[in-house]
């Protein structure tokens, strides 16, 4: 039984491995401080992701301000007192929402603000990736605050502390870690997301800072370099590919880090 | 003097009753000890003392709790001025993930007893001299409450009950999961506690009830047998039932 567990185990990080060894393979050798900031040009004439960079860094900062803090409400509320009527409708919505593919919050989104506006917009692109982060982070944060014991909530009622201290002060706290998973788990998820971009912050060939304008994000630039027909950009998507799982990786280090449980 | 007049209480979880008709008062400043075979109800009663059974959806109250003559279960009753006045210490100890200082400072905090940083300092401080483990934890009040071991967290908790300066202190079998040393310190502490607070305490340990308490109630299937002086009721109970027990003839 452990043999055949283990088995599985080398099996699938083994595949994990293989992915990212042939990325960092075809990728690292284009990589160089020009391709990290420097615009996309025309094919021969060098170009880089510096602006798909920090246009995916907005975009997902947005979509995390929103989606986030959202979804840790909402979950904390279903955990906590979600058992009536109300709250199997929410749940419901948050598990049907998961299930969505991404193009449609892209379309949703699209046809909601983009079409109204007239203009493909930084806002709308991080609507979009909030639309699907919310319910990521909902259910896996109430998951883990279903977690903390029900003795510990007890112990802060009896010193006469009301419901709402007791799930800020004690239940959040102790289900921290738990909850920047979950976070996580969408940041991951949404970072790399490209069909909800493509309807909703478009792409840019510039760097932007400005929100009701389109904006390049790392994704839709993969995507544009890949379906190039030029053995060059097939390069630099892969570098792109690799720097991408890079920031993932930094992003995931530094939430953990940050909320480290210290008791 | 009566801390606390039950009268006729029943307790119910949806269609089935957990209490039967108990009618029992409690003298200020004793120990009441509760002894019963598992199950009888026990836990129940005490955790209608102080409303925590509220927290358990489709449960329901009739009869009458007053405690200093005031009803606890009135609308009017504001439950969180209930739980202040009536502490409470559980059967597994339950510290916050926090550190130690901050475990006993969290129920002052929230209560806001304290005047300033300096004043919390002396209650925190206070609360860990009576609950006998200020000489242990002093050097370490900022490390986590988890460190602590099985004995001195169920002291950090009893701490945590003592520093919101409660009137009665129930205890749902404080010293079930510890070892004879650390009972041993709970119970010395739980005589040295009633010179200041009225204690009701549930044990399934029949020697600990005889050592710590001044009454002793026996409950047996959500029914209140006998309550009694407790050095009657270990030598020459009312009840032949109470007798079968403590003797160990069943249960």
């Amino acid at each position: 039984m452990t043999g055949v567990t283990a088995a599985c185990a080398f099996g699938v990080v083994g595949v994990l491995i293989l992915i990212l060894g042939y990325i960092a393979m075809q990728g690292l050798s284009s990589i160089s401080w020009q391709f990290l900031v420097e615009t996309p040009k025309p094919v021969g004439e060098g170009g880089g992701i510096g602006n798909a960079i920090v246009g995916s860094l907005i975009l997902l900062g947005l979509a995390s301000l929103v989606g986030i803090p959202l979804g840790i409400a909402i979950g904390t509320y279903l955990s906590e007192m979600g058992d009536g009527w109300f709250g199997r409708i929410v749940r419901f919505i948050a598990d049907s929402m998961i299930g969505i593919p991404s193009i449609v919050f892209g379309v949703f989104v699209y046809a909601l603000v983009v079409v109204r506006q007239g203009y493909f917009s930084t806002l709308a692109g991080s609507l979009a990736l909030a639309l699907i982060m919310i319910p990521i982070v909902t259910r896996t944060t109430e998951e883990i605050v279903r977690l903390v014991p029900k003795a510990m909530r007890e112990g802060a009622l009896a010193l006469g502390a009301p419901e709402w201290r007791v799930t800020w002060d004690i239940v959040l706290p102790a289900a921290k870690t738990g909850i920047a998973t979950g976070a996580m788990l969408a940041v991951a998820r949404v970072l790399g997301e490209t069909a909800p971009l493509l309807f909703t912050a478009f792409g840019s060939r510039f760097y932007n800072i400005y929100l009701d304008e389109p904006m390049a994000s790392m994704p839709v630039q993969i995507f544009n370099y890949a379906i190039s027909p030029f053995e060059e950009w097939h390069a630099k998507a892969w570098a792109a590919t690799l720097v991408l799982i890079f920031m993932i990786l930094v992003i995931n280090i530094l939430v953990r880090f940050t909320t480290r449980n210290k008791y | 003097m009566n801390k606390i007049s039950v009268s006729n209480l029943s307790f119910f979880y949806g269609q089935v009753q957990a209490l039967h008709d108990i009618t029992i008062d409690i003298p200020e400043h004793e120990v009441i000890a509760f002894i019963g075979p598992s199950g009888c109800g026990k836990s129940t009663f005490i955790r209608t003392l102080n409303r925590m059974n509220d927290t358990i959806a489709n449960t329901r109250v009739e009869g009458q709790v007053l405690i200093d003559g005031k009803d606890i279960n009135s609308p009017k009753t504001d439950v969180v001025a209930l739980r202040r006045k009536v502490g409470m210490v559980f059967q597994k100890s339950n510290p916050f993930p926090k550190s130690i200082f901050d475990n006993v400072a969290y129920g002052i905090q929230i209560n806001r007893l304290h005047e300033n940083r300096a004043d919390l300092n002396e209650r925190v401080e206070k609360a860990l001299n009576d609950a006998a483990l200020w000489n242990e934890v002093k050097d370490r009040l900022s490390e986590s409450a988890f460190g602590l071991s099985g004995g001195q967290q169920q002291r950090l908790c009893i701490a945590r009950a003592l520093a919101v300066q409660p009137e009665v202190i129930l205890m749902d079998e404080p010293a079930s999961a510890l070892d004879p040393m650390a009972t041993q310190k709970i119970e010395e502490l739980v005589v040295e506690l009633k010179q200041k607070y009225t204690i009701v305490i549930v044990t399934h340990n029949m020697q600990q009830a005889a050592r710590v308490s001044d009454r002793t109630a026996f409950f047996m299937l959500g029914k209140l047998v006998e309550y009694n002086r407790t050095e009657k009721m270990f030598t020459n109970p009312d009840e032949s039932l109470t007798e079968d027990y403590i003797t160990g003839r069943f249960g």
